[in-house]
């Protein structure tokens, strides 16, 4: 699969490692849809996952590239499960897989691309609804950053918050 | 901000001829804090608008600070109706992770316990599916049988609901000697109970007219959604990790796996039965299993991973210095990432662990098979009424431990 995908689209894969049985390969942000397309007719129907991992210090090149966003796939017909990474920086976007203007392959990309907005701020282009899916919607900061405090920073997250109560919650520590 | 919106579609909206009503967080059908907003014309819903997160919290962002062996606790509150599939999932990643083999008697035991949290968990989803619709005997029939089953796992675990009874590298503790008769006494009861639960429902004319053609799903419109589990094989698809991608042995037992046609409420009550019958299967074959391969350990010998057992911390130097190497630095994780997956009572679970090779886990991802399932009920239950919406979503199994984590 690997080989075919760097024979369609040369340059696409700028990294790959396999690791306990699992494969996985960095693709650039520019050719990520084009490779989706190829690899589901190749069989990687089934989208498993979407999730992101936070590298607040991580340099490549001379670039600061904070997220990695991982998706899992699996090929339903020979039970290979395919890894694919997208890394990029604080603020930039991926194109979404719910796309309107695409064909509707990965509908369940929906809800977790929410969740990966929700819980690290990474937007996705094109995406139809992106609004938070867990937290409420002005929940201050995105939890699962690495520079986001375990307990919240203050007692109730209702720093900013517009919601009428919130002037009666105290915003820090006593 | 649109903050107040979603709380003024509380009292009442009117848009049009479309009435919004709120069904939940509290609602009884909904089964936990689940909200959904319909948009109603007359008695039809034209949308559902499901807003999750109301048990979020934040599991995912503890792991990062907790130890591998502490995380065990906090999956237990995933699938509160099958955690101890649950712990076995989690500790089979971190065991892939470490490159690590479990005693031959760890697997079996994991492989028992996890089937008959199986069967507690599909007693759960019928018979709360049938309160919904308005059966309520089949419920009573058959939460005797998950009594059992929660009997059983006081018996091996202390706990009857959080069993936390996993370790990575094995099991805390062997099966106790009276696990074993109840055990049997289970198995010869509960095929009786599920007899009675189809001779309950099965050919039941009301139970046809409010289950039949809800919900359906063609195989190609339910992997584009991301549908596993049961879900997945109402629709016709037999996919299903225990044989596909076997892990604890299960190409060692010999079950089938069934598959409905149409994906509708009908096909997946139907499936979920049939596997609870396959699951006893699976247990006769692992209890005999147990016998024949007799005492051994349950856990790993190493104690570079497993804590040594407590006489030896007493008496030896070199155990009570492993003891507190585990305790005070964790485990010696290798640096890498790691996807593994377990067939769960509702679907594929999976934890993707990334390891810096510190104490605790860099980020540590549950990839809950709910929430793909969940994310669907919009689309499936417009044009339809709102009592076909509450048979749906008790079909769907949604468990909101494990959608909000």
């Amino acid at each position: 699969m690997i080989e075919r995908i760097e024979e369609q689209f040369p340059g696409a894969i700028t990294d790959r490692h396999a690791f306990r049985g699992d494969v996985t390969i960095v693709v650039a942000r520019e050719s990520f849809l084009e490779v989706v397309d190829l690899i589901f007719k190749d069989g990687y129907q089934l989208l498993v996952d979407i999730t992101a991992v936070d590298w607040p210090e991580r340099q490549i090149g001379d670039r600061l590239v904070r997220f990695d966003v991982v998706y899992h796939w699996l090929n339903m017909t020979s039970q290979e499960r395919l890894r694919i990474k997208v890394r990029v920086g604080a603020g930039e976007s991926v194109p979404s897989l719910v796309d309107p203007a695409l064909p509707p392959r990965f509908k369940t990309a929906n809800w977790f691309e929410r969740e990966v907005f929700d819980l690290f701020g990474i937007p996705f282009e094109n995406h139809p609804n992106m609004v938070r899916l867990l937290t409420w919607q002005d929940f201050p900061g995105h939890a699962l950053r690495k520079d986001f405090p375990l307990d919240g920073g203050d007692p109730f997250c209702m720093a900013d918050s517009t919601a009428p109560y919130a002037q009666f919650i105290p915003t820090t520590n006593p | 901000m649109a903050t107040m919106e979603s709380i003024a579609l509380a009292t009442q909206a009117l848009d049009g001829d479309k009435m919004i009503v709120n069904m939940g967080p509290t609602h009884p059908a909904t089964h936990g804090t689940l909200r959904i907003v319909l948009e109603l014309e007359g008695e039809f819903i034209t949308r559902a608008t499901p807003e999750i997160g109301y048990l979020h919290r934040g599991v995912e962002k503890l792991g990062e600070n907790l130890s591998y062996n502490q995380f065990v606790t906090l999956t237990d509150r995933l699938n509160y109706c099958s955690s101890i599939m649950n712990n076995v999932g989690y500790t089979g990643a971190v065991e892939k992770l470490l490159d690590l083999e479990i005693p031959e008697r760890a697997k079996i035991i994991r492989v028992l316990v996890s089937e008959l949290a199986r069967l507690a968990d599909h007693v759960v989803c019928i018979g709360i599916n049938a309160v919904d619709i308005g059966a309520f005997t089949a419920f009573l029939y058959l939460f005797k049988q998950r009594e059992t089953v929660y009997d059983l796992f006081e018996m091996a675990a202390g706990q009857r609901l959080h069993t936390s009874f996993t370790r990575v590298g094995g099991l805390f503790r062997d099966l106790p000697d009276d696990f074993f008769p109840l055990a049997e006494r289970f198995l010869e009861e509960c095929p009786l109970a599920i007899d009675e639960l189809e001779g309950l429902l099965t050919r039941n004319p009301i139970w046809h007219d409010r289950t039949k053609g809800i919900g359906a799903l063609s195989p190609e419109e339910a992997i584009s959604w991301g549908y596993t589990g049961p879900c997945l094989r109402a629709c016709g698809v037999p996919q299903d990790l225990r044989k596909s991608q076997p892990y604890l042995g299960y190409d060692q037992y010999d079950f089938d796996i069934p598959v409905g046609t149409t994906g509708d409420v009908f096909d997946r009550y139907l499936v979920r039965v049939e596997e609870m019958r396959q699951s006893l299967r699976i247990i006769r074959q692992a209890l005999d299993k147990l016998r024949e391969l007799g005492p051994g350990p349950i856990i790993v010998d190493d104690y570079k991973v497993a804590l040594p057992p407590k006489e030896k911390v007493y008496s030896r130097m070199e155990s009570l210095i492993h003891h507190f190497k585990l305790i005070m630095h964790g485990i010696e994780m290798p640096v890498g990432e790691v996807y593994s997956s377990t067939e769960a009572a509702n679907g594929e679970l999976g934890f993707y662990i990334v390891s810096d090779g510190g104490k605790s886990p860099y980020r540590i991802r549950v990839r809950p098979p709910c929430l793909p399932i969940f994310s669907s009920f919009d689309q499936k239950v417009r044009g339809l009424l709102i009592a076909d919406a509450v048979a749906e979503l008790g079909a769907m199994n949604i468990i909101a431990g494990e959608l909000d984590r």
